[in-house]
């Protein structure tokens, strides 16, 4: 008995915007049913008033002032993109 | 007959070149060759900045000719794990969607090692976005391990170890996300350290599990390993997480002798699993340090059991999030022809990123998606608080903790490529140390099974120079670390 199912891992897919092809969804599921598996080992813990840890420094993220950075270079930036016009990125058309 | 130019320490290359030995350029030119020579069969490089490279030695051969103050690193060549963005340089981070980018800019600790004057050689294979812990997850083939080339050299810094390990750089940077670099440094036989969380700057560096990366210098004994963790360590405005801790000297302690250093061996690392040959090379390591005056006791991280499971959610979660950049539209792979925005996001990404990565960025989608996020995200991040609490009771007891840094020596290529869960298991003994933040590295120790063995040390937070330390002492007293594999010495 998978721990995910097909029709759960299409939908995480999509969710992760990748085009999962119909012939890697079975390799997929079972795939990720293994990993899933293994991760059911953190029910054995007992978490009862645990506060969760996400920094393990526990430090919260440094503000900085807001100022503006001369630093982009918008050309040197915009060289490495698929697609550019007057400095600007483009995508297939979103408004009709 | 004096040591070839790839033996030598980082301090005799410097001293050397310091004393007109021998130059920068000669010292260069001599790492190039032996990329030439010996990289076809171990395939540790994917990009060799040759140019660049003699140029930085020219450079770097002026600077200290002239006189002028300059850095210990000065004319001395390195490779970075191709995860750190290097100017003007290829950088892939061994990914298909990134085949075409050239960095517009420098990764704090590549722009600190630029301004030192060393040299750079060249950008390192690895596991495709340091997902991995056999570098065979690369889009661009496996390494060979120097030490028998039918086997893996661990991952995801696998390049890294495999070109220090083979003289191919004196010295690699790596990054270690829940074991890249302790790993692969115990698999080939040389000396790697991941520092405290946020001790060396992130900026720059291809991100993949933002709470838990740490580069780390991969070197070929602890003494090395001080002088580069010297020149990256520190406080950086560029990356949100740096820690504002000051950096003390990494090399005024290392002779420090270690009477009465407290040594625990946690209980659980030495459990079933670990293989017997590996158990035996680290109960010799655990016996020289008593000879050297250390104490020996037990101690529990009753936690660590559940380490793998706890990792494998926060870091596919984190993975999932930091992955969402490569869009297709401002850098890296885009498909042909998208009939829409969606499309486009969609058919980019499923083409660009290899089946191990997309399988942790769905792991992650999936721990994060709504009515999971408790079950999973939360769950594991109480376990991670566990486990540094664990931690957090066993120093209060004794100064460093070791224990193995792997359960085995190298496996075979393609020996576990069908069996994901086994290799993610096989990282128990890093995992926890990478949860908690802490410094830990791995240091050469006797072989088995003919193959090297990585002993692993443990520290407390920010006490690094601890560690390097009580490398430096045991490899004072023996020769492991001098151990090379014969082709290639």
């Amino acid at each position: 008995m998978p721990i995910i199912e097909k029709e759960e891992v299409i939908k995480v897919a999509h969710l992760a915007r990748l085009a999962i092809s119909d012939d890697q969804v079975e390799a997929y599921t079972q795939n990720l049913s293994h990993i899933l598996e293994m991760v059911e080992q953190m029910n054995e813990a007992d978490v009862e008033g645990v506060e969760p840890l996400a920094n393990p420094l526990d430090s919260t993220l440094r503000l900085r002032p807001d100022i503006a950075n001369p630093d982009i270079d918008r050309e040197a930036f915009q060289a490495v993109a698929p697609s550019t016009e007057k400095g600007l990125y483009l995508v297939p058309r979103v408004i009709e | 007959m004096s040591d070839p130019l790839h033996a030598l320490s980082l301090k005799a290359l410097s001293q050397g070149i310091v004393d007109a030995k021998f130059s920068s350029m000669e010292v260069t030119e001599h790492f190039l060759n032996r990329i030439e020579t010996f990289d076809p069969a171990l395939n540790s490089y994917l990009t060799v900045t040759k140019e660049q490279a003699i140029a930085q030695a020219e450079q770097a051969d002026n600077t200290i000719r002239s006189g002028q103050p300059h850095s210990p690193l000065a004319g001395i060549p390195y490779a970075l794990k191709d995860l750190y963005c290097t100017q003007g340089i290829r950088t892939t981070a061994a990914s298909k969607i990134l085949d075409n980018f050239i960095s517009p800019y420098d990764a704090t600790v590549q722009s600190k090692l630029r301004h030192s004057g060393a040299v750079l050689l060249g950008k390192n294979n690895m596991d495709e976005f340091a997902m991995g812990s056999s570098n065979e997850n690369s889009a661009y083939g496996n390494v060979a391990n120097p030490w028998d080339h039918a086997r893996v050299p661990g991952g995801s810094s696998g390049g890294g170890a495999a070109c220090v390990a083979a003289g191919l750089a004196p010295f690699s940077l790596g990054s270690d996300t829940g074991g890249s670099i302790r790993q692969p440094a115990s698999f080939t036989g040389i000396t790697g350290i991941k520092p405290t969380y946020g001790r060396i700057s992130r900026y720059g560096m291809i991100a993949f599990a933002s709470s838990l990366d740490q580069c780390g210098p991969m070197t070929r004994s602890a003494e090395d390993a001080a002088l580069v963790l010297q020149s990256l360590a520190g406080f950086d405005e560029k990356d949100s997480t740096s820690a504002q801790v000051d950096v003390p000297d990494y090399s005024a302690d290392l002779d420090k002798p270690l009477d009465g250093l407290k040594i625990g061996l946690p209980k659980e690392f030495f459990a079933d699993g670990l293989d017997q040959a590996v158990a035996a090379s680290i109960d010799a390591a655990i016996a020289q340090y008593k000879k050297l005056g250390a104490t020996i006791k037990e101690v529990h991280l009753p936690h660590s059991h559940l380490a793998v499971a706890s990792y494998y959610v926060v870091a596919s979660a984190e993975c999932s999030t930091n992955l969402s950049r490569f869009d297709g539209v401002r850098y890296g792979h885009r498909c042909e022809d998208p009939k829409d925005l969606l499309d486009l996001y969609e058919r980019s990404r499923w083409e660009g990123f290899g089946d191990e990565v997309k399988r942790r960025i769905m792991v992650g989608t999936y721990a994060l998606s709504a009515g999971y996020y408790d079950a999973y995200y939360r769950k594991a991040q109480k376990i991670r608080r566990l486990i540094k609490q664990d931690f957090i009771d066993v120093f209060k007891q004794v100064d460093v903790i070791m224990g193995p840094a792997a359960p085995n020596t190298a496996f075979k290529l393609g020996e576990m490529i069908d069996d994901q869960v086994s290799m993610y298991l096989a990282d128990l003994y890093t995992i926890p140390v990478s949860l908690a933040g802490l410094p830990g590295m791995s240091i050469p120790i006797q072989q088995a099974n003919g193959m090297p063995v990585g002993l692993q040390i443990i520290g407390n937070y920010f006490e690094e120079a601890r560690l390097l330390n009580v490398a430096h002492q045991y490899q004072l007293n023996t020769d492991d670390h001098l151990q090379t594999p014969k082709q290639y010495q």
